[in-house]
């Protein structure tokens, strides 16, 4: 199934990897470089599950999933944390933020499908 | 298309650049004080980024100092730790180490450990932490698999569940679900094999799964993937419609998986609900029945009834393993402490609506919202390839002639000035200048990278004369083309070591002086009067020059009894064979002396002069044209011969008059210009067109203005024109011509020279006052 999916993460080079990891999936994506950037796309969009790093610039990922849920509209969009860190703490602060999932950093595109599929379908 | 991860690796390196640069700020915004938390975040980033994009290449190196790094900085950025000079210093040391490491492996090279070693262990020292290591080896990547081909791409549609028969078999009026993945019926005999491995799991959801975005639907599909499943829903504990809180889950289910996967593999699909739900998962083979975790917090109670009406598919299964498939029921739901936002339940009374429950949300608010299907793109840049943008260059250089020789020819038609053909011509011109100063700008880039390079020079170098060297930098975003900022790195490079060695006085002697303790090197750009102008200062001692004139009598440059001025004397530094090996020190000779550095400023059409005061400091100037492509000329003639003098050295011209000229003895002329005196030289004698004229009343002079602040006259016969002409270099078929830049091709196809004027001046100005060594004195 082709999912529509917002990748949130300040770094090109991630972008870069998570837009052909996607596409090469077969999946659309839709990219933007950090929290404020995000919730600007997630106007004109509606993705199936969003993807977000933590440490961005002007709103980082914990604030941006907070104002993610807070919205109606998109309070119930699946959202996977990509984390450098395997550390259960951080997966523990990830979930309490309101995330659905995570993705460690760096990933494995196979893994990432699997993990987009678990929580989108 | 070339391979899409090479182009993301070599994105990635230039990233990296950017990320150091940022680091570097970063980290002298906290050396000179800042301590705002978004100025620490941006360092923690930058390291962070560079971690994890040299994660996803497999960099190991460089995954592992930056993780050091990075904890480092957490550490900071924690409040754990306030760093100091010395800490800051440290770190400094380390972004240095990040930007080999990342130059090393873009270019497939390594650092030595001894380089990284001490510095980690201060930095962990500093810190106080413990190494490391262990979890730095955990974090090794999986390197990134560059086949997306056919396993991603040909994943197996899954069966649309809605074309499940609708007769399917229901628990209390629910239907459960049976998701046969693309498999024949079973037959008894079938299942008898595939049976002997697999597992149940029991899944009770809390609400909490549901409130992050979790949906059971999408963990059973899942567990498809990793065998053949039958899943049972319990809705037992759903109470009457009137009492339903729709925040509350009321639904459990068990899920028969077979397959040849280890429990690991199931558990995986429950990864992200872990801690969220009541999962049990117990192995189907053998005596099945194992016991649950004498922890496990639920209530069971078999409801063997529940079995043969809900999963008629389950007992063939179960029947020819002794004791029969338990379903276990939960029956006190663990009230979670924060009622949860609607939960999509998947299981619905009406089959149809089963596989519409993420459509649903995908839509929203049922208002279907399509998407464009463009992928939204963060802030549009394109990278050209340098040598398409240089193709480019020669083209526009191609025009400016073209559109010289078109002028020519309409004014050699003899067309008015105000015809529509002239001033056609002239928009035309306009043009061609804006499309050349667009084009070159497009090569322009703020020097910054390069004044960041040098701080790690002054840094390093001043580490190992044991001064303690603040660098100070300004006019880091004037533009310059990116040729002049490559090429400018290593002279650059060596008059900064040499204002931290011999520029800057020891510690003591600073002191002593009574200076401060720190020596203070100046880095500064700007653009002034269409050249380049970069200037390195120090706060030293100054040229001893009484050492240098004697030193350059002692290498037979100069003779013993040369009357220099300061100038001169300061200029000699610039002299090949000046500094030698015996005074050579471990830092500012490379191998390389000013002589060098002189010889790749002028390369670069450039010219590079002194000032110094004593016990003041010394100021190296660098004067750059902004372009090496196109200049402005002025294009005369002397002797019969047409040459082209550039602009910008040209302060003004004017006519002799008698009173001008005075005669210091025999072919030596000065021009007195505003009560100063300027050296008269004769353009076709110091070319050797022609011997010197007798008289030079009546003549043309352009008045030549040097970065040292010499004036000179420079006498020709006429001025012809004044134009852009492309620069076409003589170097690379003839060598360096003394007193010659370049060449150039004018409108009517005559080849042109083009003078430098500074080289001439020197080269003439050195043969009249110092007649002994051949070397130009004055740059």
């Amino acid at each position: 199934m082709s999912l529509e999916v917002l990748a949130v993460d300040d770094s090109r080079t991630m972008r870069d990897m998570l837009n052909l990891a996607l596409s090469s999936a077969g999946f659309t994506a839709h990219l933007a470089e950090d929290g404020v950037h995000g919730l600007e796309v997630l106007e004109d969009i509606h993705p199936d599950v969003i993807i977000t790093d933590i440490n961005m610039p002007r709103m980082d990922g914990f604030g941006f999933i907070d104002a993610v849920r807070a919205e109606a509209k998109w309070s119930r969009i699946p959202i996977l944390v990509l984390t450098t860190e395997s550390a259960d703490e951080l997966k523990a602060k990830a979930r309490a933020a309101g995330a659905t999932g995570w993705i460690v950093k760096p990933f494995d595109p196979a893994k990432l499908v699997k993990a987009l599929q678990m929580v989108a379908g | 298309m070339s391979d899409p991860m090479a182009e993301i690796r070599a994105s990635f390196f230039i990233e990296c650049e950017e990320l150091l640069e940022s680091l570097q700020d970063g980290l002298q915004l906290m050396d000179d004080g800042d301590t705002d938390p978004e100025t620490i975040n941006i360092v923690f980033r930058a390291v962070h980024s560079i971690k994890g994009g040299a994660g996803a290449f497999g960099l190991d190196d460089l995954v592992r100092f930056a993780h050091r790094f990075e904890t480092a900085m957490d550490e900071v950025r924690a409040g754990r730790f306030h760093p100091d000079g010395e800490a800051i210093r440290l770190f400094f040391a380390c972004a240095d180490i990040l930007g080999d490491l990342v130059r090393a492996a873009r270019d497939d090279d390594q650092v030595d450990d001894a380089v990284t070693g001490p510095v980690l262990e201060k930095l962990d020292k500093l810190v106080g932490l413990e190494e490391e290591e262990e979890e730095v080896l955990d974090f090794t990547p999986a390197t990134l698999s560059l086949d997306f081909g056919d396993g991603l791409l040909d994943l197996p549609d899954l069966p649309d569940l809605s074309a499940l028969p609708a007769a399917a078999s229901s628990v209390e009026g629910l239907p459960s679900l049976d998701l046969p993945a693309d498999m024949p019926a079973l037959t008894a005999e079938a299942l008898a094999e595939t049976t002997t491995k697999g597992f149940t799991v029991h899944f009770k959801p809390e609400n909490a799964l549901y409130a992050s975005g979790n949906e059971p639907l999408y963990l059973f599909r899942a567990l498809r993937d990793i065998g053949d499943i039958s899943v049972t829903c319990h809705c037992g504990d759903l109470p009457n419609l009137n009492q339903l809180d729709p925040d509350t889950g009321h639904l459990s289910w068990d899920v028969t998986v077979h397959t040849e996967e280890s429990e690991q593999s199931v558990r995986e699909v429950f990864e992200f609900v872990d801690g969220l739900c009541v999962l049990e998962i117990k192995p189907l083979t053998g005596t099945a029945a194992m016991i649950a975790p004498a922890s496990a917090p639920v209530v069971e109670k078999v409801v063997e009834k529940a079995v043969e009406t809900a999963a008629p598919e389950a007992a063939p299964i179960a029947s020819p393993q002794k004791p029969p498939v338990s379903i276990k029921m939960v029956t006190a739901p663990a009230p979670t402490p924060k009622p949860a936002p609607v939960a999509k339940l998947p299981v619905d009374s009406d089959d149809d609506t089963l596989d519409e429950a993420p459509k649903d949300e995908k839509s929203g608010s049922f208002a279907p919202i399509k998407a464009t299907g463009t992928p939204t793109q963060p802030r549009a840049t394109v990278r050209v390839d340098l040598e398409r943008i240089d193709r480019l260059v020669n083209l526009v250089g191609e025009l400016v002639i073209n559109q010289a020789m078109l002028s020519q020819s309409v004014t050699e038609a003899g067309l008015p000035p105000n015809s529509p053909v002239s001033t056609g011509l002239e928009e035309f011109l306009q043009l061609t200048r804006d499309i050349q100063e667009s084009v070159m700008m497009i090569r322009a880039q703020p020097i910054k990278s390069l004044f960041q390079r040098m701080g790690r020079i002054v840094r390093e170098s001043s580490a190992s004369v044991g001064k303690d060297v603040r660098l100070y930098t300004d006019g880091e975003n004037t533009e310059v083309d990116k040729t002049v900022i490559e090429r400018l790195a290593d002279p650059l490079t060596h008059m900064i070591r040499n204002a931290v060695d011999h520029g800057l006085e020891s510690t003591e002697k600073r002191l002593e002086r009574g200076k401060s303790r720190e020596g203070h090197v100046t880095l500064t750009a700007q653009h002034r009067s269409g050249r380049i102008v970069i200037e390195v200062s120090d706060d030293g001692a100054g040229i001893n020059r009484e050492r240098v004139k004697q030193k350059a009598i002692e290498k037979e440059l100069i003779p013993a009894d040369a009357q220099l001025s300061d100038s001169e004397i300061d200029n000699l530094l610039f002299l090949p064979g000046f500094s030698t090996a015996a005074e050579i020190s471990n830092l500012s000779g490379r191998g390389v002396g000013m002589d060098v550095v002189k010889s790749s400023i002028q390369a670069l059409g450039g010219r590079i002069s002194i000032t110094s005061h004593e016990g003041e400091g010394t100021t190296f100037s660098i004067s750059l044209p902004l372009t090496l492509a196109v200049l402005d000329g002025m294009v005369v003639r002397v002797a019969d011969e047409t040459l082209v003098v550039p602009l910008n050295a040209i302060l003004e011209t004017l006519t002799l008059t008698e009173t001008d000229l005075k005669a210091l003895g025999p072919e030596t002329h000065v021009v007195q210009i505003r009560g100063g005196f300027v050296p008269l030289l004769d353009l076709g004698a110091e070319l050797g067109y022609r011997k010197p004229q007798d008289s030079y009343v009546g003549g043309i002079v352009l008045l030549i203005g040097q970065e040292d602040g010499n004036r000179a006259a420079l006498a020709v016969d006429a001025i012809e024109d004044q134009r852009q002409v492309v620069i076409k270099g003589l170097e690379g078929s003839y060598g360096r011509i003394p007193g010659i830049a370049a060449a150039t091709i004018l409108g009517d196809g005559q080849i042109a020279l083009i003078l430098d004027p500074t080289d001439l001046v020197g080269q003439a100005s050195g043969r009249t006052r110092v007649r002994q060594p051949q070397h130009a004195l004055v740059g």
